[in-house]
């Protein structure tokens, strides 16, 4: 199983980061949320099939549909941690940005 | 928003990129890196030593909170003025070891231009150590807090 590892991969792609942001607001189906793309339906089922085999989306059978949940655990896991260390990244990048812009040659 | 700071960290590899775009002309940024006062500023250290020359090599030291004194520092392989810094990292007394970093600089526009850091470590799991270390801090700062808070509660409860 290489499911872990994808993990990263899985939230590096903007579109599966649109999908996960507009799953995290309701549970929807595969059709609803591929309406609100304008990629093919295949394409989103395959970025379905990638967030839920790492455990990002949980389905739920709710009578004859299946609804794709945020798997908010599994979110947090993953989305914190590397989010702390971004914004380290960025606060110091940030600083040298302003230093820089105020930088006048001697 | 598009993130002007990135990192890429794939799981079960002991590597990560950081990439960053800056307002600013390569020669700016690349000056960030080369001048020690400039160092000092946004790195919010102290550098004593910045040898920027291959073999040469770099010493800085942080104060913390508490007025602890923490060390860290390299050497330097390569230094190519507004293009590429290689050097390895380590903190001193810390149990991550050294790291590799390749540091590279391009030009966007007039006014723009890129950072990219490749970072390689001694491990995987000390590549996710060193990746958690921020959160981890976020998270004790936080408890501290609340102790912070808690203590000076018993101590007005005393009072009172």
């Amino acid at each position: 199983m290489r499911l872990r590892r994808d993990v990263f991969q899985a939230i590096a792609d903007p579109s599966r980061r649109a999908i996960l942001l507009l799953v995290a607001s309701q549970a929807m189906t595969a059709g609803a949320i591929a309406a609100n793309f304008d990629t093919a339906r295949p394409t989103v089922s395959k970025h379905l099939q990638i967030l839920t085999a790492c455990e990002l989306l949980k389905q739920k059978q709710n009578g004859r549909e299946i609804y794709y949940h945020i798997n908010a655990k599994k979110m947090k896991e993953v989305a914190d941690f590397i989010e702390s260390f971004r914004q380290l990244w960025d606060e110091r990048f940030n600083k040298l940005e302003t230093i820089m812009k105020k930088y006048k040659p001697q | 928003m598009e993130q002007k700071t990135k990192i890429i960290a794939e799981d079960n590899k002991q590597e990560l990129l950081i990439t960053r775009e800056f307002d600013l002309p390569l020669e700016l940024l690349f000056k960030a890196y080369e001048e020690p006062e400039i160092v000092e500023q946004w790195m919010g250290t102290k550098v004593l030593k910045l040898e920027n020359k291959k073999h040469g090599s770099y010493q800085f030291e942080t104060t913390d909170h508490k007025g602890n004194k923490v060390g860290f520092g390299g050497v330097i392989h390569e230094f190519s003025i507004n293009q590429k810094i290689t050097r390895t990292f380590e903190i001193e007394n810390a149990p991550f070891g050294a790291q590799l970093e390749f540091l590279e600089f391009e030009k966007l526009t007039e006014d723009t231009s890129r950072l990219v850091m490749h970072v390689v470590y001694k491990s995987v799991a000390i590549r996710d150590q060193i990746l958690k270390l921020p959160f981890a801090q976020g998270l004790n700062m936080a408890h501290n807090r609340i102790q912070e808070i808690q203590g000076n509660n018993s101590t007005s409860n005393q009072n009172n």
